[in-house]
């Protein structure tokens, strides 16, 4: 990576924590220099405005979960274990930076002007989408996984995973969080699995 | 001077008679050409002048052509109490160049999956190359179900002037399958963009996703070598099912399998992860051009 980039990833993280409290708007590009030392000048350098921050910023976040989940696709265990060791990462993610998920929950999807051009659909988080994807694939094809359509099997990984990281940041739950993993993951299974699974 | 005209013997096995018609309908100017530049001496169902007494007591062949699947099974199949297998080792001791002609003499085609005789099998599979001293080069396979008239032609012109032609892995001629179905297809566009056809028939979509299209995997040219000049399945809105590939017939050939909405398959030579991150941001574009039909 150049330094450039690593500069821009590190901004980025500085911008997730302030987008993921204050919220989109109210997070100012002096706001962000601020955080990160830098003169208002210098930010423009590596991000021409908040939105092209925006976008880079949920690619960032989204990648991140990608490549986390490309490793689990990619080992020798069947996609039950897949699914409980994704879990498990997912809500290691939400406790160790939450800002990342939050951002996705509070920016990327309710703010979606702001990502209507240049991230339409899949555009900016096409590489989580391709990794679940392979994932559900796999699973079928091996007869783990029960035929269904692709966009209710995605919905209910994610809306299930993302629901929880909500409640976890709305603090109203009262274990710790990884304490859930194993039973998120038995509910996200038992919807996917086919019959003959067990 | 008499030019020598090159013999050529057409015998057929167990076949619908598919590829004498494709063969029949071939460009007449072309089809004439051939007639005048070889000897077609012997087909079944042509009137020649010549019987298979005739053609049992030839020296030399130049092209034995063979159409349909062969057994060595005489309930199944026979001819004058030969089998076409016994027929065949003679024959084929004669020739020079041997041609499957059709995915059935290939490789046994949609006869292979009769249950009720496993010896059903394609050409190449029971000759005994090595011994065939008169060929010239290995067994040629013309895949297709039927072969399109002009590979027929395309195959004999080649070989009658330059004595040899480039085969592939599956014994092709290269020259005719070295592309794919999907080259010059006139729905390349949507294919790109991820827009389906509606059902079979229309001018607009591809049919990759929902009508089992094979072309993308599917050695052939005929979306650059047209059939009847004028048309071919993908350009009139019927899928591509594959005929020239060894797996033909395949079972439900006009879906496109998926496990939860992903294709299995994707186009020949590219990494799934790869494809499926390009046609999923490619679906996310709606080109109003696209999604109209082309002739309001
Ligand atoms: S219809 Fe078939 S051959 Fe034509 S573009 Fe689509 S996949 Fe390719
Ligand atoms: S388009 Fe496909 S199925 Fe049709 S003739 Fe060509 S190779 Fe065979």
């Amino acid at each position: 990576m150049s330094t450039k980039e690593l500069k821009k990833n590190n901004i980025i993280e500085n911008a997730l924590k302030l987008f993921s409290t204050k919220g989109f708007y109210n997070t100012t590009i002096p706001d962000i220099a601020k955080a990160m030392r830098m003169s208002v000048g210098n930010m423009y350098n590596y991000f021409a405005s908040k939105e092209e921050l925006a976008k880079y910023a949920i690619k960032y976040s989204t990648n991140i979960l990608a490549e986390q989940l490309r490793k689990i696709n990619h080992m020798d265990i069947s996609s039950k274990e897949k699914i409980f060791l994704f879990t498990k990462v997912y809500l290691e993610n939400v406790k160790n930076s939450p800002e990342v998920i939050e951002y996705f929950l509070r920016v990327y999807l309710s703010n979606r002007e702001v990502f209507a051009q240049g991230c339409e659909g899949f555009l900016c988080v096409s590489e989580f989408v391709t990794e679940v994807m392979i994932f559900l694939d796999e699973g079928a094809s091996k007869g783990e996984f029960r035929e269904q359509d692709f966009f209710s099997a995605f919905s209910m990984i994610m809306g299930c995973l993302g629901g929880f990281a909500f409640l976890s940041g709305e603090k109203v739950l009262d274990k710790d969080l990884l304490e859930y993993s194993d039973g998120i993951a038995e509910n996200i299974f038992r919807a996917l699995k086919s019959d003959e699974t067990t | 001077m008499r030019q020598h005209k090159p013999k050529i013997v057409w015998l057929q096995a167990i076949t619908c008679n598919g590829n004498t018609h494709s063969l029949l309908s071939s460009n007449p100017s072309r089809f004439e050409l051939l007639l005048n530049s070889f000897n077609f001496f012997y087909h079944p169902s042509i009137t020649t002048e010549n019987s298979l007494e005739d053609v049992l007591n030839l020296k030399e062949i130049d092209f034995l052509l063979l159409e349909g699947a062969v057994t060595s099974n005489k309930q199944f199949y026979q001819i004058s109490d030969n089998s076409i297998n016994d027929l065949l080792k003679k024959v084929s001791k004669k020739a020079k160049y041997i041609i499957s002609v059709g995915s059935c003499a290939s490789y046994g085609g949609i006869h292979a999956k009769f249950e009720q005789n496993s010896d059903i099998k394609g050409l190449q599979d029971i000759l005994n190359v090595w011994e065939l001293k008169k060929l010239k080069q290995p067994i040629i396979n013309l895949t297709g179900c039927p072969v399109h008239p002009e590979w027929i032609l395309q195959t004999l012109f080649t070989l009658k002037e330059f004595g040899k032609i480039g085969l592939d892995m599956q014994g092709r001629p290269k020259d005719i399958y070295f592309g794919l179905a999907h080259h010059g297809c006139t729905r390349n566009e949507y294919f790109e963009w991820k827009i389906e056809a509606k059902s079979f028939g229309h001018k607009e979509g591809c049919l990759f996703y929902e009508e089992g299209c094979r072309g993308p995997m599917t050695h052939s040219n005929c979306n650059r070598i047209l059939w009847n000049d004028v048309n071919t399945k993908t350009r009139a809105g019927m899928p591509c099912i594959g005929c020239t590939e060894f797996d033909f017939p395949r079972d439900n050939m006009l879906e496109t399998k998926k496990n939860i909405g992903i294709p299995s398959e994707v186009p020949l030579g590219i990494n799934k992860r790869a494809y499926l991150t390009i046609t999923g941001v490619a679906k996310t574009f709606k080109i109003d051009r696209l999604n109209k039909k082309l002739i309001e």
